[in-house]
């Protein structure tokens, strides 16, 4: 592409052409650390895709009782799946309003993410709850273990992600839009949206193509 | 990496925080219309007399590809950039591990399942 010589730009020659970001050598702590915690995303994904592997090859093994298509309720897959989508638009907002510096709109719209979350989190677990008192609890057959750690697991992650957005609210309120904050405020919004591309994976997979199967 | 934006406090940070509130929000509200459309189809194809029936659960794989495909770009901001090359090259790899796991374990089970006698003989050989 370009001939290597030594430049401001490239002090090493490597001849990579200008950097976009830093000044050359080691770059911002704010791309490392993103790269971080986006290295732990892609392991929870393959952790979430063992929970995907073994439901899936357990969702044919009833044991007799009640089958995917006799206990989903797709309107209720739908409202939650409307919860953790908004969720995810109004997460992108308080990252906007947080790039910006406005507390205000950073703390509403964090505020509307957590109900929008906690909302996905209380219609899930009465959905469970409504399972286990038709008797289709997970110790009813295979399939049902399997689809409770796969949901479970799911809305543990959620929960955890709603104490997160807690703890951020509470730290932009007390110390402000610092360096070292808006590093963790970056964090938790990689979590939220993985969260919710998890989910587009757990709707379809178990809820929809276990309805129509 | 537009001049004139406000400049950042924080070093190092990407294309699209440079970019004016405006367009940021256009950005996330495109997505979120592309996703609640990709969801909506895939909730209406479910018991849709419009598709051939056996087609439904490839048709609902391909809309959820489409869907993670849009919130990685307009929520995750992922791009072909060199600022991206090594964020999308690890989701490349975590994609070929749950490839592998998901396929391996369903492959493995259906041939285990095949070789498997049937449980009565199970039980005769057990005596």
């Amino acid at each position: 592409m370009s001939v290597a010589t030594a430049s401001p730009d490239d002090p090493h020659a490597v001849g990579h052409g200008p950097r976009t970001e830093a000044h050359g050598g080691v770059a911002s702590k704010r791309i490392i650390v993103g790269y971080g915690f986006w290295i732990f995303l892609v392991s929870d994904i393959i952790m979430f895709a063992a929970f995907f592997a073994t439901y899936a090859v357990l969702s044919g093994a009833t044991a007799g009782g009640p089958s995917g298509k006799d206990l989903f309720d797709l309107q209720t897959t739908a409202v939650e799946t409307g919860c953790l989508l908004l969720s995810s638009f109004t997460c992108g907002m308080a990252t906007i309003a947080a790039h910006v510096r406005r507390q205000g709109w950073f703390q509403a719209m964090m505020a509307a993410t957590f109900v929008l979350g906690a909302a996905f989190i209380a219609i899930e677990v009465h959905e469970l709850a409504g399972f286990v008192g038709r008797g289709a609890g997970p110790d009813r057959s295979a399939f049902l273990s399997a689809l409770f750690a796969l949901v479970g697991c799911h809305g543990v992650h959620v929960t955890a992600g709603l104490l997160w957005l807690l703890t951020m609210m509470a730290q932009v309120y007390a110390k402000d839009f610092r360096d070292d904050i808006m590093r963790r405020i970056l964090c938790w919004t990689l979590f939220w949206h993985a969260l919710d591309i998890i989910w587009v994976a757990l709707f379809t997979l178990v809820y929809l193509i276990g309805s129509a199967a | 990496m537009s001049d004139e934006a406000p400049a950042p406090a924080a070093p190092g940070v990407g294309v699209e925080e440079q970019s004016s509130v405006g367009v940021q929000v256009l950005g996330y509200t495109v997505g979120l219309a592309m996703a609640v459309i990709l969801t909506a189809v895939s909730f209406y194809i479910v018991h849709s007399p419009l598709i051939w029936t056996p087609g439904i659960p490839m048709g609902l794989v391909v809309l959820a590809i489409a869907q993670m495909g849009v919130h990685l770009i307009f929520f995750l901001h992922l791009s072909t950039g060199p600022d991206s090359a090594n964020t999308v090259l690890a989701l490349a790899f975590g994609l070929l591990i749950t490839f592998l796991v998901v396929a391996g374990s369903l492959f493995i089970m259906a041939n285990l399942n095949a070789n498997m006698p049937p449980m009565g003989q199970i039980m005769a050989m057990q005596r």
